[in-house]
């Protein structure tokens, strides 16, 4: 009858849907592994070394101290473990909360002044309960760049030299994966520097120009003059906008518009320009100023160095998930290798703003989403970018 | 002109119109130098007919009116329930979920619990349900095609699977948006235009109503039998045969050339090619998969016609099960990022109830007509087919061949307004979730995720379209309905929350529907509960999410203040900094 090809055929639903879960939920490869018993050991710090990072990778801070202290204290083995930023406590895990933690930033002063390693006997970590499995710290600094930014301790019912060499390697691994945090949040201040810096970039030829382009017709044309001044009025607010790395397709575009009538006002009948946007990727989450710098690229190279008109296309798709955006110009094009150097962080190519605008996007969105230049001398020159629909933590 | 020109010629002309428009729309409205006009979002009245034009499915364009006419009163609550859901989406969700930023639900779910595994869930959900949404669409789509031109099942879902595959991977679709808003209208003229003529001819005939006793044949009817087929017999009725039939009693198989022969009361077996043809007045014998109902039954909600058991408790699980389901479907809530703003998001669903209301009053008189019309589908079981044959049986002649070919015009519509729109969706989520969610990878995904329901309509379903459909609204209320409300309304909602509620929920609705698409015995109340689970897999949803909440306090996501602003303050107020512009 009819139920037997269909329990095949869900059957085969199933399956797909089972084929499709195991990569989708998989977290991890399969914990079995074949060695000594060393090899094994070795597994287990350097698995637990993977978990701690990722914490550590916001720098120090108490929410990230408190997931991390977790696994240094299954690397050291130890009853307890604290993370202080030479303050206050950050962070403590294992036996002894109740009796030690107070001491804890007590215990670490020594360090913070020495920046070396110490041992503090049962003298100093005093400890009433008899049955307490605290009772020496071997307090470790964790330095950033040379300078002492917080300690390490671990708590033991004995020391010995073994975990003192523990407590040092896994304090300066520690320090290393703070390092790199400092080094990441240098990295975004810098990205910030330069939006900044590109936020405050008009050139001031396009400001000289559009002026000069106003004022002829503040006789001939009133009413025009008095609309394009309006129009340079909200193209300098909305790029000097002090706030917000992100904006919608929809706002960026209007910017591009008003910067093309000033350009039109200036250029007249040379500038052309077509636009193709499917209305479904206007409300898209884009980078702030993504495209403005694309757009004054295209500009100039489509009109400068060549007579007649130039032709200005900017097109926006719809593709599933993402936004597919792109710029073209039929200009003189520019030479690939140039394209290459300037996108590889170059800052001599005459471009700054396509490197600002590569980088800006492949921090956000990941490297797959970087900028793609089409260009040869004399053949035009196209900009092609994606833009996911959605990303996590992006929002206008 | 042949029977089978006008169909071949509509299905070929929507077809053709829809790639047209979606290739075109774009450029003939949007080449211009003035670059307002190209950057104008699209207005409320468009998106919502973009959304009625995806949303009105198989399920709506035919299912509708075969359930009415097998089961009576109770079928009533889909085309409410369709409508209703956006009632709901509209009160709870609409205007958050535009806020959110979220494109497709899993983007949601990671927004609001900050969990890649929540993500990750939502991703196998959205997969499962575009895919119990996307099979009765192909399995209609053979239907129509084959009734209309005459060939093989599979050719119609065949054909629709790859114009939706090519049209989603080139892209070719470049405005959606005006393609399914055209797709709104043309399934609303080919429902509308027909039903005046029906109307007129049902009015000349006088006015037949179902009578109060079983469905008889109106006129002298000859049966073709396209598929095999057992059929109950309950009065000894004599029909001129034609085609090889088994007898009950004796199980002997005898080929009959065009002779008279007494059916005895059993049920009998039909292989296809076959013709039977009844005399007027006689009882339809009912397909083995239906029970036969007397009029009065048919016309009284609650009596459990056509032998659904515990009618009840059926009707509030499908209340449910439609009401809280619309908001979890995959691509209604693409359409809706097409909004700028939570406020036209709430506009937009209100001029989307008023569409689907007015559509939804259609369905309802092919019903009832079918009912009186064209009761030998109930002895063949292919009650999905009774809006494509009245326009022939009630009209005729030319003008009912070209209401024929306009209704398959417009179903043909439906099957592919919906069918991309799902494709879409489910292959945003395979490329993103799955692969490394390139141009080439989503290609890659929309061939798969059309080829998997594509499939899997070649086994035989004996289900109603509208009731498989009704499954992927049960699964959808039963997962991503807690999570909207819940995430929407509730900032305790925690990760290890919202995984267990979406797996409990999900998981349930999934096994029982399977169960049920499976063919498994649905007897007794313990059928009624897998052919209908909403009603439990719901509640126990959102117990389960909001009480694994609860017991884990210490998860709630850490940017869920800044997330709860984002969801419910006007966007104006985000916005305030910039000062408004000076006239």
């Amino acid at each position: 009858m009819t139920g037997t090809p269909a329990v095949v055929a869900v059957a085969v639903a199933v399956l797909a849907l089972v084929a499709l879960a195991v990569p989708l939920l998989r977290g991890g490869r399969s914990r079995r592994s074949f060695g000594t018993s060393a090899d094994r050991a070795a597994f287990a710090a350097l698995h637990e070394a993977s978990l701690a990072a990722p914490p550590l990778r916001s720098g120090l801070t108490a929410a990230g101290a408190t997931r991390a202290v977790r696994h240094l204290r299954s690397l050291l083995g130890t009853a307890a473990v604290a993370l202080t930023d030479g303050e206050s406590l950050l962070a403590w895990d294992g036996a002894g909360e109740q009796l030690h933690a107070d001491a804890a930033v007590a215990h670490s002063q020594q360090t913070n002044a020495s920046g070396r390693t110490e041992v503090l006997g049962p003298g100093v970590v005093l400890c009433r309960e008899p049955d307490c499995p605290i009772r020496v710290a071997v307090v470790a600094p964790l330095t950033v760049e040379g300078r002492v930014v917080g300690s390490l301790a671990a708590y033991a019912q004995s020391t010995s030299a073994g975990l003192v060499r523990a407590t040092d390697e896994v304090s300066r691994w520690v320090s290393t994966q703070l390092e790199l945090a400092e080094l990441e949040s240098s990295r975004t201040r810098l990205m910030e520097a330069e939006l900044r810096a590109l936020r405050a970039q008009i050139s001031p030829h396009f400001i000289y120009n559009t002026l000069t382009a106003i004022a002829s017709f503040v006789r001939t044309d009133p009413d025009r003059a008095r609309e394009l001044l309006l129009e340079f009025a909200d193209f300098t607010r909305y790029s000097f906008r002090r706030h917000g790395e992100f904006t919608t397709l929809a706002e960026e575009l209007r910017s591009i518009d008003r910067y093309l009538l000033l350009e039109r006002a200036r250029f007249g009948d040379r500038l052309q320009v077509t636009v193709q946007v499917a209305p479904e990727v206007l409300p898209v989450t884009v980078p702030f100023l993504c495209l403005q710098p694309l757009v004054e690229n295209a500009v100039r190279h489509g009109l400068e160095g060549k007579p007649g008109q130039g032709r200005i296309t900017i097109v926006a798709l719809d593709h599933g998930s993402e936004a597919l955006i792109s710029v073209e110009d039929d200009g003189i094009g520019i030479e690939p290798d140039a394209v290459r150097r300037t996108l590889s962080g170059d800052p001599d190519g005459d471009s700054v703003g396509l490197g600002n605008v590569d980088e800006r996007l492949r921090q956000v969105y990941g490297d797959d989403f970087g900028l793609v230049v089409e260009t040869a001398p004399g053949a035009g020159t196209k900009v092609s970018l994606r833009i996911p629909k959605y990303r996590a933590g992006v929002h206008p | 002109m042949s029977d089978t020109a006008y169909g071949v010629a509509a299905v070929g002309l929507v077809i053709v119109a829809t790639v047209l428009i979606g290739s075109f729309a774009l450029r003939f409205s949007r080449t211009t130098s003035d670059f307002y006009v190209a950057s104008r979002s699209v207005s409320p009245v468009w998106n919502a007919s973009a959304i009625g034009g995806e949303y009105l499915s198989a399920a709506s364009f035919l299912g509708i009116a075969g359930l009415i006419l097998a089961y009576g009163a109770d079928m009533l609550w889909f085309p409410v329930g369709y409508t209703a859901g956006y009632l709901v989406l509209l009160v709870l969700v609409a205007a958050p979920l535009r806020r959110s930023g979220a494109y497709t639900l899993p983007d949601f779910a990671e927004a609001r619990t900050e969990s890649r595994t929540v993500r990750r869930i939502a991703s196998i959900l959205v997969v499962t349900i575009g895919w119990l949404y996307l099979l009765p669409q192909l399995v209609g789509a053979g239907l129509t095609v084959s009734l209309a031109t005459g060939a093989p099942e599979w050719v119609g879902g065949l054909l629709i699977a790859v114009v939706v595959v090519f049209s989603v991977a080139t892209g070719g679709m470049r405005s959606i948006t005006f393609v399914q808003a055209f797709q709104y209208w043309l399934k609303l003229t080919a429902l509308a235009v027909p039903v005046l003529f029906l109307v007129l001819a049902w009015r000349s005939d006088g006015g037949p109503t179902p009578g109060a006793g079983p469905a008889t044949f109106p006129d002298r009817t000859a049966v073709h039998v396209t598929r095999d087929t057992g059929f109950v017999v309950t009065d000894p009725v004599r029909v001129l045969a034609d085609g090889l039939l088994t007898a009950p009693s004796s199980g002997s198989s005898t080929s009959y050339a065009g002779q008279r022969v007494t059916l005895q009361p059993g049920t009998w077996r039909v292989i296809a090619p076959a013709t039977l043809t009844f005399p007027a007045g006689a009882v339809v014998p009912h397909a083995t998969s239906l029970q036969p109902s007397d009029g009065d039954d048919w016309a009284r909600p609650l009596s459990g016609a056509g032998g659904r058991d515990h009618p009840l408790y059926a009707t509030y699980s499908l209340i449910l099960a439609l009401f809280f389901g619309t908001m979890g479907l995959p691509h209604v809530l693409v359409r809706f990022y097409t909004n700028p703003d939570g406020r036209a998001a709430r506009r937009t669903t209100l001029v989307v109830l008023a569409l689907l209301g007015g559509f939804y009053l259609l369905p309802t008189i092919y019903g009832a007509l079918a009912r009186v019309y064209t009761p030998d589908l109930l002895l063949t079981g292919r009650t999905d087919t009774a809006v494509l044959l009245l326009p022939e049986r009630m009209v005729g002649g030319t003008l009912g061949q070209l209401l024929t070919a306009l209704v398959t015009a417009g179903a043909v519509a439906a099957f592919l307004s919906t069918s991309s729109g799902l494709t879409v969706s489910v292959a945003g989520v395979l490329s993103q979730d799955m692969l490394r969610g390139s141009v080439r990878d989503f290609r890659l995904a929309a061939a798969f995720s059309v080829a998997v329901p594509f499939v899997l309509s070649l086994g035989a379903f004996s289900l109603a379209i509208a009731d498989v459909v009704g499954l992927a609204f049960a699964v959808a209320a039963s997962s991503f309905c807690p999570l909207l409300v819940l995430g929407i309304w509730w900032r305790g909602l925690t990760d290890v929350g919202a995984t267990a509620g979406l797996l409990t929920g999900g998981g349930l609705a999934t096994a029982a529907v399977s169960a049920t698409i499976a063919g498994v015995d649905r007897d007794g109340w313990a059928g009624a509960l897998l052919a209908q689970p909403a009603a439990w897999t719901v509640p126990v949803a959102f117990a389960v999410m909001v009480l694994v909440s609860l017991g884990t306090p210490h998860r709630v996501a850490h940017g869920v203040a800044r997330t709860m602003v984002r969801l419910h303050a006007p966007e104006a107020v985000a916005l305030s900094a910039h000062p408004p512009r000076q006239p």
